[in-house]
């Protein structure tokens, strides 16, 4: 089964406002060779964008898990929670 | 601005604990949750434990949602396509006085949170505390993400889950590494509950759980877990960050990988997938315990590092620090001192329980299998091949076979490798 159609499954109540921030984009671009976030985070809201040459973030679909904040070698995503009632809405939990 | 006895901050096992034991104290408390409700942002295997739970809300078998109470428990490892196991059952765990369940947390921990709202806990829903509010380096209560939303405590527990935000900020545990906590996902599978009962072999009702090491994570430190609820089954895998960041493994990946093997994809086979769930889970240890109280505060469940992974306990800790916790705030506040030493009787009594004994009796562990990351690797594989050769009928004459087989184990691993993994592992686990 797919990434996205297990997603899919998953029930958001989604705000408006991103919850989650890279830092420094230059970090990610010049600084961090294999860029784990793209693999770590459980719902891949991490992906790299070459065009833009920046990590894209797709908030929209975090699990809310805290990876990220950890996993990041750089320290630079700045991941909070997001406000109260948003986010993941767990089904079964 | 409203004031309070205590305010527990997050709506989990440990923080619903605390609220129950507080307000049964006769203390004016609030519990703030960020979610929609109790549960909705909760995650866990996920197995409650009775005796635990029992000294929070007695007899909570005869109403809470449970799923199946658990009878048998498996531990498999995995080699390949290969699985050599072992279990134990016991259909006394069918009844009173039970030992564990299954459970799925948004129905349990939303019930849970009923319970601490009849002792009298009042819970504030979809609201973020954001910081603790200080009064000359004093805690005096919390701030939310509401407009005018700065509630007053004269104690504050901290229950916000492994992603310890706020007990960072009050300086009383570091930010987490990725060689201490375990990324973890899982599936809820639906399938008919006379399919589960088959395949497991169960009564009706009755439950089971399959721990499984080895290949179930691509022989990354963690564990593959499964679990039967009533009407569906919880699959899922986690493993250290560290390496998997190292392994350039992803999560579900992993969680796939578990799933294709013959002996899982056949407990799953036609079931539906309902959710896809992640978690972190805080394997830090006995030696990363943060600080657990200072004046006005005290810290509990996940956000306290009590996990117990080699025994898969988690919930039972978080209850029982949670209602200690209740308690002592309670006592504190009875007594009209909520100081740094008044609250350490909270550390003390968690000392004196399994919660930090077990804590410490395994403070070697998390090391041990850092430092050794051959064993989940090597061991399935010698296990395996082993039991293979034992079985095998093929005319060897069995005192042949049984020197082949120690020959074979000491090309896997040295006479000198096994002792020290023998020893290392006496001395991580016994």
């Amino acid at each position: 089964m797919k990434l996205d159609d297990k997603l899919f499954l998953v029930r958001f109540n989604t705000d408006k406002l991103n919850h989650i921030k890279i830092n420094d984009s230059n970090v990610c671009l010049k600084q961090c060779q294999d860029k784990p976030c793209t693999r770590f985070c459980p719902a891949h809201v991490y992906d790299w964008d070459e065009e833009e040459k920046r990590i894209a973030v797709g908030y929209e679909g975090c699990l809310e898990c805290g990876t990220c904040l950890i996993g990041c070698p750089f320290g630079n995503i700045d991941w909070k929670y997001p406000r109260g009632g948003f986010g993941v809405s767990w089904k079964n939990g | 601005m409203e004031n309070f006895d205590v305010i527990i901050v997050g709506g989990g096992p440990a923080g619903l604990s605390a609220a129950i034991s507080a307000a049964n104290a006769g203390m004016k408390t609030v519990v703030i949750e960020r979610g929609d409700y109790p549960g909705t942002k909760n995650v866990m295997g996920g197995i409650l434990y009775t005796k635990a739970t029992g000294m929070v809300v007695p007899e909570f078998w005869k109403e809470a949602p449970l799923e199946r109470p658990i009878i048998e428990q498996r531990i498999a490892m995995l080699s390949g396509d290969e699985t050599i196991m072992a279990g134990y059952r016991d259909p006394a765990w069918a009844v009173d006085p039970y030992n564990a369940h299954s459970i799925l947390r948004v129905k349990f921990d939303r019930w849970l949170a009923q319970q601490a709202e009849k002792a009298g806990a009042m819970i504030i829903t979809e609201t973020l505390v954001e910081d603790l509010l200080y009064q000359s380096n004093n805690v005096v209560g919390v701030r939310t993400g509401r407009a005018e939303g700065d509630l007053g405590a004269k104690v504050v527990i901290l229950a916000e889950g492994v992603n310890n935000f706020l007990a960072v900020k009050a300086g009383l545990a570091k930010p987490l590494k990725p060689a201490s906590v375990a990324v973890t996902v899982k599936e809820v599978i639906a399938l008919p509950k006379e399919k589960i009962e088959d395949r497991f072999c169960l009564e009706e009702g009755q439950g089971a759980t399959i721990e499984l090491y080895g290949d179930s994570t691509a022989g990354l430190m963690g564990v593959g877990f499964i679990y039967t609820n009533k009407d569906s089954i919880s699959i899922g895998v986690g493993a250290i960050l560290e390496p998997m960041i190292r392994n350039n493994w992803t999560p579900n990946d992993l969680l796939e990988n578990l799933k294709s093997k013959p002996y899982v994809k056949r407990l799953l086979q036609g079931g539906e997938t309902k959710e896809y769930l992640a978690h972190l889970i805080p394997e830090g240890g006995y030696t990363q315990v943060p600080k657990l109280h200072r004046q006005g505060v005290l810290v509990v469940g996940d956000t306290a590092m009590l996990m117990n992974s080699l025994n898969r306990e988690g919930s039972n800790l978080a209850m029982i620090s949670g209602k200690i916790a209740g308690e002592v705030a309670a006592q504190s506040i009875k007594a009209g001192d909520v100081s740094d030493q008044a609250m350490t009787v909270y550390e003390t009594r968690l000392r004196d329980s399994f919660v930090l004994k077990d804590l410490h009796h395994y403070r070697h562990m998390g090391k041990f299998f850092e430092e050794n990351t051959h064993l989940l690797k090597a061991y399935p594989k010698i296990f395996s091949k082993a039991a293979k050769m034992y079985l095998t009928a093929d005319g060897t004459p069995k005192k042949e076979r049984q020197k082949e087989i120690i020959k074979m184990v000491f090309e896997n691993r040295s006479k000198a490798g096994l002792l020290k993994d023998m020893y290392g592992a006496w001395r991580a686990l016994l």
